[in-house]
Order: structure tokens, then sequence, then C-alpha cells
């Protein structure tokens, strides 16, 4: 099998996305989690790009138009998680998600 | 509170964790092996993007793939950018900043000297989305990389317009390009279907309105709550947000 | 042709929501009148666009005017329809019970209506409005990712709106969750486009072929859709996220936002990856299924508080969702299994708000919701535990009601079909609904001779919660129009040969 240029960074892409899997699931802490899917994210996006660097003459655009997109999709999400993650912080007084829910009627 | 954000040690190595990480290599393993049956010289789309380039009004093919055939994606996308800003906003409110002293001369001055120039390379990336790598989402994160210098610096005079601008500036991005879509299908076309002659045109001026949605936007984010004082809302409060 | 005809309602539908969201932002004192306006405005595309779909048959609509597979597609079919006049009749009972939920001073469930919930909820809910419109009209994949991610954050800023210890660490879960599987989505996608160069739905179905790169896309993708729609055994995040929501937040999760994943499911399997599902994914499919109305219906027997039991109810009830997985698989009975799985999500989408919302009426009335201490309760709101009532009945499945119409029609798929395991599962599933609605029910007829001190509640609010009922019971009564719908939009792979 021979490793064509783009098949490197797309497995790399794939890679990176068990990685970030892998952390997601294992790790408590919150901002080990919230990182963890930045990387799976980043994973993602890096397959993305090398499948758009086989095309000849010009990288396909429409692949970076996507990762365009989830880029910006991924900066809301982690913005989102983060603010979130802090007012579980200051609400519980931990950075993990609590064991048993709790339900206040 | 115990340690600094509570920190846990969560390596501990258990069967469970093992078995999770054994699952995820076997199931990354079957991923990366269909991967390499992928078509090694696939040219994808862009053949048809480049084809249509000329009637796409820009010169720059992912400029045309991102706001132009599939500017309906980024249409939504702006609308992700906007819903982040109110989902932080309603669940978090802003701290102010730990320090309170005054911005060093240092500091000062380099900020003096960066920001106007940060600002001016935020409009060449602009403009130059046209012709080449460029446009409003990378202008954009430079933009509000210039904001949250200044917020990082504690600049005296640096603040945010009052509440009422700063939401206006938000929705600007989202606004522009709902107008601009709808308004196109007034001559009988579909949405987003820019006129040939005027789709550059049109195209620069959603991306000089997201451009200044996506930096405040961004520097939002940054600041992740919403301001001090807006709890109530039966006034609409004009208070800035003072980097305190 | 007149205008009426004419016109791109699906756009409007999309639109209409979008802009409602950035001028509930900016007029926030205006914003339940600028919500409930645009839900009308809304319904009334989607019945237009309903009337374009029954005279001319599936359209589409090529946005930018580049057409597949540049540009994006949207599509209108009957399906589409039916899920989008779900939202719409959803949306207007909810917002209109919304806009008397925040208003009255202390009904939040006991704690203090804060001006900021108020204010917020609005551009959120216009925002997921808008999400799921798009999202049951695209016809492209990668759209969908990003419809799935405006409904994603959306519904989660909802779920934390209520600011408890509870709720934040609920919606935090929510959050993780909704966003890897949105990453296992996406990845899915990127792997059908690095095969086929394309990422529109029906460019697409042509073009798969069974092998590694279908099968991992499929695993990817359904992965993805089975933890963002709370399948068994991934359903852990939704009932303390829907539980400790406020009220008609509670409804739009349970009845809408979950049912969004399990539709791009549906037309995954049937439309795009018709040629490589095999019987036994079918199966495995089914059995999630099965596991999730036996152990859903089971915690919520076992609930001491109303909220989590309606939640846990929500739970198994989308296990029923998945018997149409191996239900399809045999010929004669496929589109029998695919109606009735569709019905389903009509009927159960109306009784669960309804179920939510008068709940949330005898929640804020009697100042908590322990079920063991509702006595007396039937006495100070008939309205809403009718309301329960006739949702219950809905949920049972027992006639008149839509969802009577729709187990009936699963019974019928799984014994035309000789598959007696899923027909006495079905069975069952109803029987322990039975034993959880009658539960709640037999300590609210429970009759007080000194009526305890209850705090009113508005009449909209009542009224709304009766409505939704009355609504999912008619649903048993009127059937045939929406049947007539379903089998228009089946997609190809359910008809047997020969038929149309």
């Amino acid at each position: 099998m021979t490793l064509e240029p783009y098949l490197l960074y797309a497995l790399a892409g794939v890679g990176l996305f068990a990685i970030g899997l892998e952390a997601l699931i294992a790790r408590a802490h919150l901002l080990r989690k919230i990182l963890a899917l930045n990387v799976m994210g980043t994973g993602v996006f890096l397959f993305l790009i090398a499948i758009a660097y086989r095309s000849e003459p010009l990288a396909d655009p429409v692949p970076q138009a996507m990762v365009l997109t989830g880029i910006v999709v991924s900066v809301c999400a982690t913005g989102l998680a983060l603010a979130l993650a802090h007012r579980v912080q200051t609400t519980t007084g931990r950075m993990e998600l609590p064991e048993n829910d709790e339900f206040d009627a | 509170m115990n340690a600094p954000d509570g920190i846990t040690d969560d390596t501990h190595l258990t069967w469970l964790r093992l078995m999770i990480s054994l699952l995820v290599l076997v199931l990354t393993g079957a991923l990366g092996w269909a991967v390499c049956s992928l078509p090694a010289n696939s040219t994808g789309l862009t053949v048809s993007a480049l084809a249509q380039l000329p009637n796409s009004g820009v010169l720059n093919p992912v400029t045309a793939a991102v706001l132009n055939y599939r500017g309906y994606d980024t249409l939504l996308e702006i609308a992700v950018l906007l819903l982040a800003v109110i989902g932080v906003w309603s669940v978090a409110k802003e701290e102010p900043s730990a320090a309170l002293e005054p911005v060093s001369p240092v500091l000062f001055s380099f900020v003096r000297i960066v920001i106007p120039l940060m600002i001016l390379i935020a409009g060449y990336l602009l403009w130059i989305g046209s012709f080449a790598p460029g446009g409003a989402f990378q202008g954009g994160a430079v933009l509000a990389g210039a904001l949250v210098l200044l917020r990082l610096s504690n600049v005296e005079h640096a603040s945010w317009p009052s509440e009422v601008w700063l939401r206006f500036g938000l929705v600007l991005g989202l606004s522009v390009f709902i107008v601009v879509a709808v308004g196109v299908m007034a001559g009988g076309g579909k949405l987003l279907e820019y006129p040939r002659a005027h789709a550059g045109i049109l195209i620069l001026l959603i991306e000089s309105a997201a451009l200044i949605s996506i930096a405040l936007t961004l520097a939002a984010l940054f600041v992740g709550g919403r301001a001090l004082g807006d709890e109530d809302s039966s006034s609409e409060s004009e208070n800035g947000v003072r980097p305190q | 042709m007149t205008l009426w005809d004419t016109a791109p309602w699906l756009i409007w539908s999309i639109v209409l929501p979008l802009s409602a969201g950035i001028l509930t932002f900016l007029f926030r004192r205006a914003a339940p009148w600028i919500g409930i306006i645009t839900t009308l405005g809304s319904a009334v595309s989607v019945a237009a666009l309903a009337g374009q779909v029954t005279h001319a048959g599936p359209l589409r609509y090529s946005v930018g005017g580049w057409g597949v597979p540049l540009g994006v597609d949207l599509r209108a079919d009957g399906l589409s329809v039916l899920m989008l006049g779900m939202s719409a009749v959803i949306a207007v009972a909810v917002s209109v019970y919304a806009s008397r939920y925040f208003s009255d001073s202390d009904a939040t469930d006991k704690h203090t209506a804060q001006a900021h919930q108020r204010a917020y909820f609005w551009p959120l809910w216009m925002f997921l409005l808008a999400g799921l419109n798009g999202l049951f009209l695209a016809a492209d994949i990668f759209h969908l990712y990003v419809t799935l991610e405006l409904l994603g954050f959306a519904a989660v800023s909802l779920a934390a709106l209520a600011g408890k210890r509870a709720a934040v660490a609920a919606a935090m879960r929510y959050l993780l969750v909704s966003l890897s599987g949105s990453l296992f989505f996406l990845f899915g996608v990127a792997i059908l486009y690095a095969a086929y160069a394309t990422v529109d739905l029906t460019a697409l179905a042509g073009k798969v072929q069974p092998g590694p790169l279908a099968w991992s896309a499929l695993a990817l993708m359904a992965a993805g859709l089975l933890i963002k729609g709370a399948v068994f055994p991934l359903h852990f995040w939704l009932p303390p996220a829907h539980a400790n929501a406020p009220t008609p937040v509670s409804a739009l999760l349970s009845a809408l936002v979950v049912k969004a994943s399990f539709y791009i499911l549906l037309r995954l399997w049937f439309e795009l990856f018709s040629t490589v599902v095999t019987p036994a994914a079918a199966s495995f499919l089914g059995l999630l299924g099965a596991g999730a109305i036996l152990w859903g219906s089971a915690q919520a027997l076992n609930q001491t508080r109303l909220k989590l039991l309606v939640a846990y109810s929500t739970v198994a009830q989308l296990g029923y969702l998945m018997l149409v997985f191996p239900l399809a698989q045999h010929v004669g009975s496929a589109l029998t299994a695919w109606s009735a799985c569709i019905y389903f999500v009509l009927a159960h989408a109306c009784a669960k708000t309804a179920m939510f919302l008068a709940v949330g009426n005898i929640a804020h009335a009697a100042g908590h919701d322990r079920i063991a201490e509702l006595d007396g309760i039937t006495q100070a709101l008939p309205l809403s535990v009718a309301a329960f009532a006739l949702a219950g009945i809905s949920l049972i499945g027992l006639p008149p009601s839509g969802g009577f119409i729709a187990k009936w029609m699963l019974l019928q798929a799984a014994i035309s079909s000789g598959e007696w395991g899923w027909a006495t599962l079905i069975l069952a599933g109803s029987l322990l609904a039975a034993a959880y609605v009658m539960r709640v029910l037999w300590h609210a007829f429970t009759q007080v001779a000194v009526a305890r001190p209850l705090h009113r509640v508005p009449r909209t609010m009542e009224w709304s919660a009766l409505a939704l009922s009355l609504l999912a019971v008619l649903l048993g009564l009127m059937a045939a129009r929406p049947v007539e719908l379903l089998r228009s939009g089946a997609p190809v792979s359910i008809h047997a040969p020969g038929q149309t």
C-alpha cells in the first residue's frame, strides 16, 4: 500500500478524533472534556483538508468552505461550553459534572 | 474551595478506562482501514467550482464556495455566532477583570502601535478575500484579537459601546445577510441568488457587516458573560461595560 | 397560479424565525408578541407549503440558483411537511403558554422568575424554531450538521435557563453530548464527501455502494444521531436535562428537539443508505428500542417526582420509534411500519407537550411536584389533570387517540410479518405506560376535605395544555389525511415492487 501524501494527514485526522474521544469519555474535569472536544473537531477538519488536498490543479474549495464553517461553529461551541462550565463551578464548587443528579424542585 | 479550580486527579487507570481505550482503539483501526480505501485521485468539486467562478463575483474559489455556492450554510453559521452570544449571556454574568492597576507604559505603547495595525490588517484581509485567501471570518478574527488585547491590557478609555450599540453590532452581520438574501428574490430569483453583475459588491457588503459582528461576537465570547448592569429588562440599560 | 401557490413558502418558514430571533434580542419588551406572531406566521407558511406539496408533489429548491452538487438544495415532501406542521402547532401552543409562564410573577416552579429568563427565552426559542424548520427542509447532509448545531446550542441554553445547580449541570452534560454527537455526524459527512464528491442526499443515494466507506459513514452518523436522540443506552443525559428545564422548554425538548435527530436517522437509513443497511443492523436498532421501552418505563414507575416521570416516559416512547427499522425490513409491512412510526412522532409530540405543560401547571400550583403529595389537585386544577389524563391516553395507546392509531399500525406491521417478539414488546410497553400514568392519576384524583393553599394558575396555561391533549386525541379520529400524505412521501425503498 503506497502512502499517498494526503492519506498521512487523513489518518492523522482519524487519530486525533480517537484521542479526543477517549479523553472526552475518560476524563472527568470539564476543561479537559472541552479540550477533548476541540481535539476531536480538529481531527475532523484535518481529515476534510486532507481529502481536499487530493484534487488537481487546485485544492478542492468545497471542503475548505466546510472547514471554515466548522471552525466557526467549534469556536462558538467552546465559548458556550466554557461559560456553562464556569457556571457549573460557581454553583457546585467543582469543575466536574456531579455524580448523582440532584433535582431541585 | 479546595484546589484553585478544583482540579482533581482523574488519571486513575481503572478497568473501565482500559476497556474504553481498547474499544476506541479498535474502532479507530476500523475507521483508519476504511479511510485507506478512499479513491486517491478524486477531484471532488474543484472542476465545477472553477468553472462557475466567473459567475460567482469573486476570484478566490474558497470565498466563492463560502459566500456564494454554499452561502446558505454561511447564513446559518452567522446565526450560530449570534446564538452563541445570546446563549452565553443567558447563562453567565461577566466577571469584573481581576487586575485593577492601570496599564503599564510599555504595554500601553505596544498597544498603541499594534491596535491600529490590527484594524488595518483586518480590513485588508476582508478586501483581499475576493482575490486570495481571506475574507470576513479571517478579518473578524484579527479584529477580535485587537478587542481582546484591549480588554486584557486594561486600557483606561477602552470600553464596550453602550449596551444598545453592542446589540446592534452583534446582529448587524446576520441582518444584512438576511436582507440581501431575501432582497435578491425581489426580481424573481431564488434565495441568495445574486444577480451576476452585482455578485461581487453584494458579497463585499455582506462580508463587511459580518466582519463587525464576528469581531464583536468573538470578543463577547471571550468576555464570557452579559454586562453586569443587565438584570432588569424593563429599562433599556445604557450601561457600558468597562474593563475595570 | 396565484402568488399564494408559487411563493417560496419553505423559505419563509426559516427566514421568519431567524428574523424574529434578531428582533426579540433587540426589543426585549415586545419579545412575547414578536414570538407569538412569528409562530403564527410560520404556521401559515407551513400550511401553504403543505398545499403546494399536496398538489404538485415533493418540491426541490436550489438556494442561490446553483443546484446540486455545487450548491445547497432544500426539499419539501410529505414527511418534511408533516414534521414542519407538527413543530408549527406545538410552537404556537408553547409560545402562548410561555408568554404567560414567564410573566407570571412566581411561575417558574417555585423560584421567582428573573427578568433575564423572560428576556432570553424568546430569542433562544426563535433560533430553535429556525433550526428545526431548517433541519426538516434540508436536503444536504453538511447543511444538516449546521442546523443540528443551531438546534443544539439553542436547546442547551434553554435548558440552562432555570439557573439552578441541577439545571446548569444537566445542561453542561447535554452540551457535551450534543457536541460529540455532531462531531460524529460531521465525520460521517466528511467520509461520504471524500468517497462520492457530493453532500446532497438524493445524489448520494444514487452513488452509495456497500463497502467499508459506506459502513463507517453509516456507523459514525448513526452513533452521533443516537446519542443526540437519547436512544437507550445513550439516554442518560435526557431525564435531568428535560426535568430541570423551565416547563415550556421541557415540552419543546421532549416533543421536538429529540425528534429532529430521529428524523435525520430515518432519512439516512431509508434514503441514503438503503442499499447498505443489513437486517442485523436493523434488529440491533430494534433491540435498543426494546431496551428503551422497558428500561424507560421501569424508571418512570420508580420516580417520586412528576417531571422526572414524564422525562423517563420520553425515553420509553422514543424506543417505539426505533421499532420501525426492524419492522420495515419485511417488504409487505414496510409501508405500514413507516406510517406508524411517523404518526407516532406526531401523536407523541402533542401528547408529551400537553403532559409537560399540565405537569408544569400542577407543579406551579402546588409548589412542588412530588407525586405522593398530589392529593386534591384535581379539585383545584381540573383542566390540567384532564389534559394529563388525555395525554396519558395517547401515550398508553388507548382509543381514540393518535397514540392508539400509531400503535395499532405498528402491531399490524409486526403481526403481518410474523414478528411476535416485537408485537409482545409493544403490548408490554403499553401496559407499563398505563401503570405509570395511572399511578399519577390515582394520587391526583384523591379527594381532600380541606383544600391546601395553592397558587393561582393562569387560565391560558391550563387551556393550552388541554388544547394540545385534545389534539392528541383528535389525531386518533382524523388519521386518514395525514396517513395519505405520508404514503405519498414515503421513500422508494419502503414501497413493495408494484406499489406506487
